[in-house]
């Protein structure tokens, strides 16, 4: 226990990305089975301790702690796990902690009665970082920066096996992983699992850049509308309905409304979307729904949620991955024919002559529809995983552009931290400045050290981490599209807003208008019925 | 509820002097040289010799009309008030003040500590009626570690990141010179590099016959040379543009503070060390039973967890709020 301890923490406080890695692999190499399996388990949080919960953690401590003392602390400190690793009043007793896979075993053998008095035994005898990562272990909230994929990837690099063949074996996997980890030491073959049941890692795509037109013939590609959903991959076993995101995040709880209303046994890929009649509202209201790990009825009725499917993995219990596009594509459209479904539709085939009818398509797509772009796939190309060059591409609308003034400046993190990195911009409303939003990266390293002195020697008033600025400095902001949004005192909100360039030399009366910004909001935005003007020619 | 010989923004009626006041008053007594306790501007000073020293030092030898130098345990009698200082272990000089009059014994801490160390002298109980208590890690949430154990996890942090510097966030006044000291005192004898606000306090301390080995400006040192080596530097700095002459830095902030992991997280703190120049919450607990006061006023930082134990405890208590002091001691100079 003490050795996970330390790891936990030196993750908790480490900001560097490179040295968690480092810190993981280390750990994985050393600490034996079933120890780091059960580690494993905690940080992708696939650990379920079903006889101790928070509630119970919170019951032992009260019967040490005055309650009010206990409030009061919770109220500083701010995290449950935390405030009882730290207010626990008893220290000392004999002897180590167990280990990780010991008191595994102590807590699923241990009955009801006498799991507060075992508990109480344990934190009495834990030092102060055994204690959090006991009180973490437990609780299951870990807040120290590290996602499953982290851990993944910490596999991958001990093991040098590829990050997509872990991926691909994983949800069939079951703790404390030791036949995963007995793959990764090369002691056993890949483990076997029912491939038409699990996640496979996806095929991305690739920008396409003008001088690829020119040795692309068009005739060899089909396109598509590009999506702002959210990747996903629908497993259909016949049994069991999983909906994975494209990192392999089990998410189908969130969307019931589509698991609970599809049929048929299939792997399908597709972007998921909300909106009435398949009819795709704002990233917003998705965004809504994706924050919350179960919906809510509201949800379930305002932004009722489906799938728009473009590619198809395995017909049935078939692999198809090998079949090119065009025959996966008829393989698709057979499948929906004899599974008609509710919830999920399948992405149209555009039509076009040559590369610039459809740059006329992508174009006219963007400014009547809102599209970001088109995706361009190679007939012939099978599925692979990953990113592979040469079969889908995607080639998004020209950004929108506003010249915005710099209004206030926070701090970065990790290698950052000492910069004024973050930005925050805004346009004129009369003769005021409002914010449209925030952005930290389309600048070098060289701009970000001469943006940080100019901060320095401009700040009029400091709030914590954040300057605010006097509003001299103009960048222009490239972003994909405008929204609604009722975060910010502009009434406007930007979608993947970034630094295009810094306009050290425009004076900031020059810069962009609120007017200006309505004219972005696309006249498919739900708003234009709150008065606001539509497209206006951009 | 009101004592007869201090009121509750710490004058002492009899003699109109005002304790650690928060803006420039006629006769002042300090108990020590944190800036959120002494402060330039006041008529006359009444503190021991080296809260004197550090106060010349930080805001010049004219910061005050007058000062008056009362060694710790010599009882100064001005008219029936009887003021004495004894030392309240917080960093070097600091006092707590006992005033005495007509039978009644009133204790102003100001900051302490219990724990004794070669830095500051060492604590000394004070039975009274009423204390008057700081209560900076006033929750029971702070139970600081002993520090030979933080020194330790920076030794070992040191040893195991050659080619790192470390860069260790401390207030320049105490905590400094004390984590200093605990460095020396756990067997590190190479050369400390300073920030520049710590140099001229650092001196004092040397001065006043605390060793603290030697020390080196930071300043213009090349890049490579500071790699292994440890820097001490003000809090604001470790994380801010004079960081960056820094190979690889560890950033470690030295504070009762760093003790809650999300916090030191938030602060982007890698190496956190509890190292306190307050008591944690038993020993408050501790000090105000063993002074046998039946009145405990409550200040300077979490009042309201203490003033609610001393009464479930039967004691008479309130939170004083002293304009001038820091409602969260989190950001108050030193902790």
């Amino acid at each position: 226990m003490k050795r996970f301890a330390q790891l936990l923490e030196l993750l908790a406080l480490t900001p560097s990305r490179t040295r968690k890695l480092a810190a993981l692999v280390q750990y994985f190499r050393e600490v034996p089975d079933p120890d780091r399996g059960y580690a494993l388990a905690v940080l992708t949080g696939t650990l379920n301790i079903a006889n101790v919960k928070p509630a119970l953690l919170k019951d032992v401590v009260l019967a040490e702690v005055d309650p009010t003392l206990f409030a009061m602390s919770y109220d500083y400190v701010g995290d449950l796990g935390e405030t009882i690793a730290l207010i626990w009043p008893h220290h000392g007793g004999t002897g180590e902690l167990p280990t990780l896979s010991e008191l595994v075993a102590l807590f699923n053998t241990t009955s009801r009665r006498e799991m507060p008095g075992v508990i109480a035994g344990l934190l009495t005898r834990a030092e102060i970082n055994e204690r959090w990562a006991l009180v973490k272990l437990t609780t299951g909230a870990l807040r120290i920066g590290v996602s499953a994929r982290l851990a993944k990837t910490a596999l991958a690099e001990m093991s040098g096996v590829e990050l997509q063949a872990i991926e691909e074996v994983w949800h069939g996997l079951s703790v404390p992983y030791e036949a995963l980890f007995a793959w990764l030491d090369g002691r056993a073959g890949r483990p076997e699992i029912d491939q038409s049941a699990r996640f496979h890692p996806l095929m991305l795509s690739n920008p396409i850049e003008e001088k690829d037109f020119e040795r692309l013939d068009a005739k060899d590609f089909a396109a598509e509308w590009k999506w702002d959903g959210i990747r996903v991959q629908l497993v259909l076993d016949g049994e069991r309905v999983s909906l994975f995101s494209r990192t392999g995040d089990d998410i189908a709880a969130a969307f019931p409304d589509i698991v609970d209303n599809v049929r048929g046994r299939a792997v399908l890929d597709g972007e998921l979307l909300v909106g009435q009649d398949f009819e795709a509202a704002s990233f917003n209201d998705l965004q809504q729904r994706l924050n919350r790990k179960v919906a809510t009825p509201a949800h379930l009725r305002d932004s009722p949620a489906f799938i728009r499917v473009y590619d198809m993995l395995f017909d049935g219990s078939e692999d198809i991955r090998t079949l090119d596009w065009t025959a996966r594509r008829a393989r698709l459209e057979a499948w929906f024919k004899a599974n008609p479904q509710d919830r999920l539709d399948v992405s149209a085939v555009l039509s076009f002559q040559d590369w610039d009818a459809l740059a006329a398509l992508r174009r006219q797509g963007a400014d009547e529809h809102g599209h970001e772009g088109v995706m361009i796939k190679l007939r012939s190309s099978p599925y692979v995983p990953g990113r592979p060059k040469g079969y889908w591409f995607k080639w998004k609308r020209d950004p929108n552009v506003v010249d915005a003034v710099l209004m206030y400046a926070q701090r970065g993190h990790g290698k950052r931290s000492s910069f004024y990195s973050d930005y925050t911009f805004g346009v004129w409303k009369g003769n005021e400045i409002v914010p449209i939003g925030k952005a930290y990266f389309g600048f070098t390293d060289e701009e970000l050290k001469q943006l940080d002195s100019w901060i320095r020697s401009h700040t009029t008033a400091s709030f914590g981490p954040v300057r605010e600025v006097s509003k001299e400095l103009v960048f222009e902001v490239a972003f994909d599209s405008a929204q609604l949004s009722t975060r910010h005192k502009s009434g406007v909100a930007l979608r993947f807003p970034r630094i295009n360039r810094i306009r050290w030399d425009k004076p900031a009366r020059e810069a962009g208008t609120l007017e200006d910004m309505m004219a972005f909001l696309g006249v498919d935005w739900p708003g234009r019925e709150d008065g606001l003007p539509g497209r206006a020619g951009q | 509820m009101a004592s007869p010989i201090l009121d509750r923004n710490l004058h002492i009626r009899a003699i109109d002097a005002y304790i650690d006041p928060g803006v420039p008053r006629a006769r002042a007594i300090i108990t020590h040289g944190h800036a959120d306790h002494a402060r330039a501007g006041h008529g006359a000073v009444l503190a021991t010799p080296d809260t004197i020293a550090i106060m010349k030092t930080r805001y010049g030898a004219d910061c005050a009309g007058q000062f008056q130098a009362l060694d710790f345990g010599v009882p100064l009698q001005i008219d029936d008030v009887t003021i004495t200082l004894f030392p309240a272990g917080h960093i070097l000089g600091s006092a707590q003040v006992l005033i005495e009059q007509g039978g009644q014994r009133v204790v102003v801490t100001g900051d302490y500590k219990r724990l004794a160390e070669r830095t500051a002298q060492a604590y000394e109980l004070v039975p009274c009626d009423l204390l008057v208590t700081e209560a900076t890690f006033g929750l029971p949430v702070f139970q600081h570690p002993h520090p030979t154990l933080e020194i330790g996890r920076l030794l070992k942090s040191v040893a195991d990141n050659p080619e790192r510097s470390h860069l260790v966030g401390c207030y320049a006044l105490g905590k400094t010179q004390r984590v200093i000291a605990l460095l020396r005192d756990g067997g590190y004898d190479a050369p400390i590099y300073l920030h520049g606000a710590m140099l001229a306090l650092c001196d004092l301390y040397t001065q006043l016959g605390v060793e603290l080995g030697e020390l080196r400006p930071a300043l213009d040192v090349p890049k490579p040379e500071l790699a292994g080596q440890i820097v001490i530097a003000p809090p604001s700095a470790i994380r801010d543009r004079w960081s960056r002459r820094f190979p690889d830095p560890v950033v470690c902030q030295a504070s009762g503070w760093m003790s809650v992991k999300q916090r030191a997280r938030q602060a982007l703190v890698e190496l956190p060390l509890v190292i306190s120049d307050h008591c944690d919450w038993g020993e408050l607990q501790q000090t105000i039973t063993e002074t046998g006061a039946e009145t405990v006023w409550v200040t300077h930082g979490r009042e309201d967890a203490l003033v609610y134990w001393c009464r479930s405890q039967g004691l008479s208590a309130e939170p004083l709020n002293i304009q001038g002091f820091e409602g969260d001691g989190s950001e108050g100079e030193a902790a």
